[in-house]
């Protein structure tokens, strides 16, 4: 028999509570119970940063959490980062002007990832970006339209 | 204003970015099951039995199915090979799973079946397979030599295929050279690597035993013809629907053992099944590219013109056929094009090895036939006291000479003719752009402060387009929308978003009132899906076809609607108005209604039903895309680090139809070469066992690795379709490995340094330095 506990969580601003396994991943909580399948996976071994949320306001790699380790949490996923569903985050609007995406699988956990960048490092230099997303693997775009789009939203463009 | 050459705004973005989109991991429904592979730990072992009690005891597991519970519902036991070769000495096709032997590390021989993906990893566990380890063919050298250990215990050798290529009269070119040269290289490439891992579910309709499969795939008309064959099934009977797919990059065009034991399963617990590969399971499982060794030689006359090149390549095929040969010939052919090439031949081996199958990765082998000639004209260049760009010069094919017929002939039998292009202008812009020629001086002045920096050119050329075609259908519905169907696939190469725009273009020009389905074998009888940099080329070109088309009957229709004359129409938005007076007008909906048919009422115009067209226009020859790209490199020798200073990259795939894209799709590849000419090694140790299994010991580049990429586009129209476009997606890697190199190798010139191999990591270049110390 599983163990199971009962979490108390809040993801994108609405409260939930859930009986979880111990053993179930926040990830896979978030995307099979609470079906917010915009948060990806992409290697279950805290590596390429698609899994990336918002804990509390800091990123965290939801296949490194257990969902009890949510518990008492509010938790920030991709769908929560626009501010209405007729308007983009002037990062994702960034990142669709510059190109930032292509297949998008990686994209939920580099928005999550720059949405913390830039509120503590409002005004950051090209390679500030770079070492910032480091930590996210992108095999479509080799970044460039990505750190472009940042430096948009930051107000230095590149060059 | 026309679309095409215009950045608009992609389809695919908005979904993407709120995380709204569907890839195959996002699919749920009401009843579903999750599987787990139980997988070789061996390279090469007998399976004498496999006990499922301790897996089936635990609570939510459905099944455990080995090959025996397989076998009654298949008519064929094998994958039968997407691209079957005549050169093959031995038929290899793979199995669903491995029944008595299994031949690589990570090939299924069981598969459970459970409520979750927990516990179909507990109990696979629990599986309990006796294995008999048996002697591995490791490396594809080794594996040739005589007495080396079969790959397949019933295989009389390890030669899968051997062929020669080649034209002219080598040894009297060799005899009557000036000069001639060897050199040995072993390249390896290594995995696609999409960030997305392969996926498939499949449900029977209970009511009527239709299969539906939902695959993470690049070809899904090809996966319909796998599962009809291996089921024993009708094509209507199944449709393979590709959700959104999380990038590519080559092996996800192959059909997997994976995608048939999810629809076996399906159709054997009648629920709903899913399996989605874990980040191990893609290195192990995941066809990839892997080693190459050639030993070659070079003749040429006493201007570092080019006589003949010579030489023999041995390919790591991996322990089954996926696919055909196209790797090596790719790899082979991409010698004789570019350069004027009087003399050819390669003698091609294919080896079989206890390895996962390989099978194109983006480039699809020309990135190792392009690095060999690029080393080779650098040996000339340096044994003739030349410089590199110069012998490079003195052998491009000139624009002149266009259309030029090289010697080879592509796997299809047919002569590989470029078409368009001024190769020597794009060289030439490059190394300006570069600084190429201050580069010396500056080089001089580094040396004095201890940093070693170096600069390296490379050219290629890439055959592009593959035929023989795409099918789109073009459709405007009573509803005024236009949807667009087709047997391309998108998996993240703004495919959607390219089919719009052409069909946009003749159709009123509004994006927006366009829909693309892509990949839904329901949706459209034939297709190829996305390989070979073909898509923009092929379903760019039935799209285009499709429109013009449904563009003359909605001008016919609403001419007799508008009673107006066709010529004084004007397609703009969602309606057809007469030029100058936006009053006479009617909607594309009215017009489609109108040719929907109303019983007892004749057509208008006498026109036949509906406002659709479906074109599968056939493009035989391929167009042939080319570049320059030049690097410039700081070399630390204490670590055997590279930083890429700067990227230069000029490229010409004919008329462009979205820059943006094109530089997208560019620059992606660029940092795929990068990955392949110093980070990315897919290691096995002398038994066939994976040294990396994870994104921590196998490096992508990331954002700190990437370079600025100074990019140029030089637009060559080819006449071979009516855009005048040439693919792209595999463009950027292709000469970014010798390039790189290159530059390592002219920064260590105080060091005499011989970069033979790629990738070439730290301790590598350490080993260098160190050598000549």
């Amino acid at each position: 028999m599983e163990e199971s506990r009962r979490i108390s969580v809040e993801v994108n601003g609405v409260a939930h509570q859930r009986d979880v396994s111990v053993r179930t991943t926040l990830v896979d909580f978030l995307r099979h119970e609470l079906m917010l399948t915009g948060t990806h996976v992409g290697c279950e071994h805290g590596v390429c940063g698609a899994c990336t949320v918002l804990v509390d306001g800091r990123s965290a790699r939801s296949c490194l959490m257990l969902a009890v380790q949510a518990d008492g949490a509010s938790v920030t996923t991709i769908e929560g980062i626009a501010p209405s569903p007729s308007e983009l985050h002037p990062l994702q609007q960034a990142l669709r002007e510059h190109h930032g995406l292509q297949c998008g699988f990686c994209t939920p956990g580099m928005v999550t990832t720059l949405v913390e960048f830039l509120r503590d490092c409002p005004n950051p230099t090209e390679h500030d970006v770079r070492v910032a997303i480091s930590g996210n693997l992108c095999r479509c775009t080799g970044y460039q339209g990505i750190v472009d789009a940042v430096l948009k939203v930051a107000g230095n463009p590149a060059k | 204003m026309s679309l095409i050459g215009n950045s608009v705004p992609r389809l695919e973005d908005e979904p993407l970015l709120r995380g709204k989109a569907r890839f195959i991991d996002d699919l749920h429904m009401p009843g579903l099951l999750e599987a787990a592979f139980v997988r070789s730990p061996h390279a090469h072992a007998l399976v004498r039995g496999i006990g499922k009690d301790a897996a089936l005891a635990l609570k939510g597991v459905h099944a455990v199915l080995v090959r025996e519970d397989l076998m009654p519902h298949l008519r064929n036991e094998f994958m039968v090979v997407g691209l079957p070769s005549r050169d093959y000495k031995q038929d290899l096709n793979r199995p669903a799973l491995a029944g008595d032997e299994a031949v690589y590390v990570g090939q299924p021989v069981a598969m459970v079946i459970a409520d979750n993906r927990y516990i179909a990893e507990d109990a696979a566990a629990l599986v309990e397979v006796d294995w008999e380890p048996l002697p591995a063919a490791a490396d594809c050298k080794a594996a040739l030599a005589a007495g080396a250990p079969t790959a397949h215990r019933r295989s009389p050798h390890n030669l899968l295929a051997e062929f020669p290529m080649g034209y002219g009269d080598v040894e009297a070119a060799f005899k009557s050279a000036a000069h001639s040269f060897k050199e040995t290289f072993w390249q390896h490439r290594g995995g696609s690597h999409s960030i997305e891992c392969r996926g498939t579910i499949a449900a029977r309709d209970p009511h009527d035993e239709r299969l539906t499969v939902w695959t993470s795939t690049q070809m899904p008309h090809a996966a319909l013809r796998v599962l009809c064959d291996m089921l024993g099934r009708d094509e209507d009977s199944i449709r393979v629907v590709t959700p959104d797919v999380g990038g590519g990059f080559g092996p996800k065009l192959v059909f997997y053992p994976e995608d048939i034991c999810v629809a076996l399963a399906a159709i054997i617990l009648e629920r709903p099944v899913k399996w989605i590969e874990d980040r191990l399971e893609h290195f192990v499982a995941t066809t990839q590219e892997r080693d190459q060794y050639w030993d070659v030689e070079v003749a040429v006359n006493g201007e570092g013109r080019l006589l003949a090149i010579r030489g023999t390549l041995i390919h790591d095929h991996g322990a089954y056929t996926a696919r055909g040969v196209n790797l090596p010939y790719n790899s082979a052919e991409q010698i004789a094009i570019g350069y004027e090439l009087p003399a050819y031949r390669m003698n091609v081996q294919v080896a079989l090895t206890n390895k996962v199958p390989v099978t194109p990765v983006r480039g699809a082998g020309h990135p190792q036939g392009v690095f060999v000639m690029e080393r080779l004209l650098d040996r000339v260049a340096r044994e003739l006291r030349l410089d590199r760009a110069e012998v490079r010069r003195r052998n491009l094919v000139p624009a002149s000479k266009m259309p030029y017929q090289t010697g080879v002939k592509n796997r299809g039998g047919m002569p590989v003719v470029l078409d368009t292009g001024d190769y020597l202008h794009c060289q030439e812009d490059a190394l300006q752009r570069a600084g190429w020629s201050g580069f010396a001086q500056r080089q001089e002045a580094a040396r004095k402060e201890g940093r070693y920096i170096g600069i390296g050119v490379a050219n290629f050329v890439k055959g592009t387009g593959r035929g023989p075609f795409e099918t789109v259908t073009v459709r405007i519905g009573p509803s005024g929308r236009i949807m667009v169907y087709t047997g391309a696939a998108a998996m993240g190469q703004s495919t959607k978003t390219m089919l719009a725009q052409i069909v946009a273009d003749q159709l009123g020009g509004d994006m927006a009132n366009v829909t693309v389905v892509a990949g839904d074998t329901g949706t459209v009888p034939t297709g190829m899906g996305g390989s070979n940099s073909r898509q923009a080329v092929l379903a760019g070109t039935s799209a285009h076809s499709a429109a013009v088309k449904v563009r003359a009957k909605l001008i016919r229709v609403a001419s007799h609607l508008l009673e107006a004359g066709e010529g004084d129409l004007e397609i703009e938005g969602r309606s057809v108005h007469v030029k100058g007076v936006r009053e006479m007008a009617v909607d594309l909906g009215k017009v489609a209604s109108a040719v929907a048919g109303t019983a007892g009422y004749s057509l208008p115009g006498g026109v036949s039903p509906g406002l659709e067209a479906m074109e599968s226009v056939v493009i035989d020859p391929m167009t042939y895309a080319n570049g320059t790209a030049v690097a410039e490199v700081e070399v630390d020798i204490d670590t055997g680090g590279v930083r890429i200073l700067k990227m230069v990259f000029v490229h010409d795939c004919g008329r462009i139809l979205h820059p943006m894209v094109v530089d997208g799709q560019l620059i992606g590849g660029v940092a795929h070469g990068i990955g392949n000419a110093l980070y990315e090694w897919m290691r096995y140790d002398e038994h066939g066992q994976p040294l990396v299994g994870t994104l921590g010991d196998y490096l992508l580049v990331t954002a700190t690795e990437m370079p600025p990429v100074e990019l140029a586009h030089h637009q060559s129209p080819t006449p071979l379709n009516p855009l005048g476009i040439k693919g792209v997606g595999e463009c950027g890697v292709i000469p970014i490995a010798p390039a790189v190199l290159s530059a390592v190798e002219d920064a260590l010139t105080p060091f005499n340094a011989r970069i033979t191999r790629t990738p070439m990591m730290p301790a590598d270049i350490v080993g260098l330095v160190r050598k000549s110390a």
